[in-house]
């Protein structure tokens, strides 16, 4: 537990975007983020500018995931220090120009906060994506939603993972949030799933709006599931998938797995059991997208991190 | 999966009347009038001797690309004798496969109508055209004696339509008690059957090239998403379907009754900008899922962005397809189908 000592101190967030159509057929933020940039009234709150921003414009006219290779890996050093030029992937380009508007990555200009809107195919209900676990700004503003939320729950997914971890369109801000909330199919709007991720982003707001006004928010335990490992679908030896999520699996995101419980179905019907050690809490579990990206669902450990206090820095 | 618009496509040809009429007279002959539906006696149909199961004519659409090459890696372990009728089977898009997209340049399903089936090809011409007339020469061609007997052609929706068998109302007896035996033996799964009132020569969907083809559509499913679930109960029907060939073939009558349809009418689609034509709703949460409800006037259809809700106003009907993700470059948030009652008499296989 942190001690009771001074609460960390950040500046005002005041500019704070809010990315959609980073993958274009996650219909639920292509949608919010085009209606807010008709329409600003409902994201707009004082002491703070949130802009909606349209990330992958080609993929979002396509209702594609992305045009040559996936936005939301593409913020790499080297990706972001490459020269432009014709022959670069058109995710790659746009990844510079979003660095330019919002960061740059890494410097004391970037954007405070950003929100990328995405939706799965698993069934993850909503799902808040933190990339630091130090970082108590954001720890607090999870937190601070999970509890509005309530009593629809709100699971907090850590991803600190050496190599799992990728370079996120909002890694470029300096307190990258990212919104995941299924299931739903790719190109479709289920108005459930859409008013779900509208109220996310109305408390997020409100949290900052908050901060901003100096409000102190008291140290607390935030829980969370840190990304352990990836599980690929069994495969033949040309790379063909031989079996599919079992059927107790399917949808059972953020249950607990068991060693034995059943894993995997082949197509002739046989069971492949789960053989860790110790159980774990799988989710993106069938994800869509991720077929090509070898993993059937990734495994998580539940953990509790300690949050600080925390306040605007006094001027 | 297909739009339930009825009507003639403009410009299509004139069907080969002759040869349908050529067609259907040595397929069936009834014994008593078709109109008295009360005493219908055994009608006499030919045995079948050959069948296609089709996967991935959407190439998205995964339960049919994974299907198809698990029936031949049964085939290679245990050899043809396990199915009691011969069996193609068939990748029906193998480029829309590979890139797990619907399709690649226009949807494979809507390219079967007799126009485009004999449209010529040149360089310009879409691949699934090109792809189509392939099928047609492998399957059919359409609309004549060789065509395959059985086309069972396997899809998936992102819509909750359980296991919905879709044919055209022209169709035989033969997919209707197809219908009804998948209707007794798929129990994990409502059953029901969709049916288009589309003539033969303006039906475009790959079945039509067989002499009785049925959709299996399978749902809800994301594209590009293969759920365990799903697989196996279509993996049940496909076996049922070949288990009710087996028992036809043996020239068992088999009886005849009341089947439970619904005849697609027209489809609505959402609510849209008038500046930007995108959807100004989502499907209305009470809505969303329930396909083959009766929806009435004065109940919910849409929720727009702003929060207000939009009421359906229209005669009492059965919404199906609702919000499948492909149907919404077409304008369709849902097709709107009337139930009917269909009788079907006992049929009985004739040896040739």
């Amino acid at each position: 537990m942190s001690s009771r000592g001074s609460p960390s101190c950040f500046p005002e967030a005041r500019r704070v975007a809010i990315f959609g159509g980073t993958h274009g057929n996650e219909m639920s933020g292509v949608t919010l983020v085009n209606m807010w940039i008709k329409n600003r009234a409902e994201i707009e709150r004082s002491g703070l500018t949130a802009r909606p921003f349209i990330t992958n414009p080609r993929a979002v006219e396509k209702c594609s995931r992305y045009i040559d290779t996936d936005l939301n890996r593409a913020f790499t050093p080297e990706n972001l220090s490459t020269p432009s030029g014709d022959g670069l992937p058109y995710e790659v380009q746009r990844a510079k120009e979003i660095n330019q508007i919002f960061g740059p990555k890494g410097s004391p200009d970037a954007y405070d906060v950003i929100f990328d809107l995405h939706n799965t195919t698993s069934n993850m209900g909503s799902t808040l994506i933190l990339e630091s676990s130090t970082d108590h700004f954001n720890l607090q503003m999870v937190q601070y939603i999970k509890k509005a939320m309530a009593p629809e729950s709100c699971m907090v997914l850590l991803n600190e993972h050496p190599h799992l971890k990728y370079s996120t369109s909002r890694s470029v801000s300096k307190h990258p949030i990212g919104l995941e909330v299924g299931p739903q199919p790719q190109g479709v709007l289920r108005s459930n799933i859409f008013e779900s991720m509208r109220a996310i982003m109305k408390h997020a707001l409100d949290f900052i709006e908050l901060f901003n006004s100096g409000v102190e928010f008291p140290a607390c335990s935030v829980e969370v599931f840190r990304v352990h490992e990836r599980m690929d679908y069994p495969r033949d030896t040309n790379g063909n998938i031989t079996a599919m999520v079992h059927p107790h699996l399917q949808d059972c995101d953020w249950e607990p797995l068991n060693p034995g419980d059943p894993m995997f179905q082949t197509f002739d019907g046989r069971t492949i059991l789960y053989e860790g050690v110790s159980p774990v809490y799988p989710t993106f579990i069938n994800e869509a997208a991720y077929y090509e990206k070898q993993q059937a669902f990734v495994t998580t450990r539940r953990e509790t991190l300690a949050a600080n206090s925390i306040r605007k820095t006094s001027t | 999966m297909r739009e339930g618009r009825g009507g003639v496509s403009a410009g299509s040809k004139v069907c080969s009347r002759l040869l349908l009429e050529e067609f259907r007279k040595t397929q069936a002959r009834k014994t008593v009038s078709q109109h008295c539906s009360a005493e219908m006696e055994v009608v006499t149909l030919p045995v079948l001797h050959r069948m296609a199961v089709c996967g991935g004519t959407h190439g998205d659409e995964m339960t049919g690309v994974f299907l198809v090459p698990e029936l031949e890696r049964q085939r290679r372990e245990k050899g043809d004798g396990i199915w009691p009728i011969a069996l193609t089977t068939v990748l029906s898009n193998p480029r829309a496969i590979k890139e797990c997209k619907r399709y690649v340049e226009k949807d494979l399903n809507r390219c079967f109508t007799s126009a485009l089936l004999s449209s010529s090809i040149t360089d310009s011409t879409p691949y699934e055209i090109q792809r189509a007339q392939e099928l047609n020469s492998l399957l059919g061609p359409k609309e004549t004696e060789d065509a395959i007997d059985i086309i069972c052609d396997l899809h998936n929706t992102t819509a909750n339509m359980g296991l919905t068998v879709i044919s055209y109302s022209f169709s035989n007896w033969v997919c209707l008690h197809l219908f009804k035996y998948l209707k007794e033996k798929v129990t994990t799964v409502p059953v029901r059957l969709m049916l288009l009132d589309i003539p033969i020569c303006d039906a475009y969907s790959l079945e039509s090239v067989s002499k009785y083809g049925i959709s299996l559509e399978a749902g809800p499913q994301p594209q590009g998403v293969v759920r365990a679930d799903i697989f196996n109960f279509m993996k049940e029907a496909v076996n049922a379907v070949m288990d009710w060939i087996k028992i036809f073939n043996s020239g068992q009558v088999i009886e005849g009754g009341e089947v439970e349809s619904y005849m697609v009418e027209k489809s609505i689609d959402y609510p849209r900008d008038p500046e930007t034509q995108r959807p100004s709703a989502a499907v209305h949460p009470q809505l969303q899922d329930q396909d083959f409800c009766l929806l009435k006037p004065g109940d919910p259809m849409f929720l727009t962005f702003s929060g207000e809700t939009v009421k359906y106003e229209g005669e009492p009907r059965h919404p199906i397809f609702i919000n499948e993700a492909a149907y919404y470059e077409k304008g369709i948030a849902f097709h709107l189908a009337q139930k009917k009652n269909i009788t079907i008499p006992s049929i009985q296989a004739k040896k040739d």
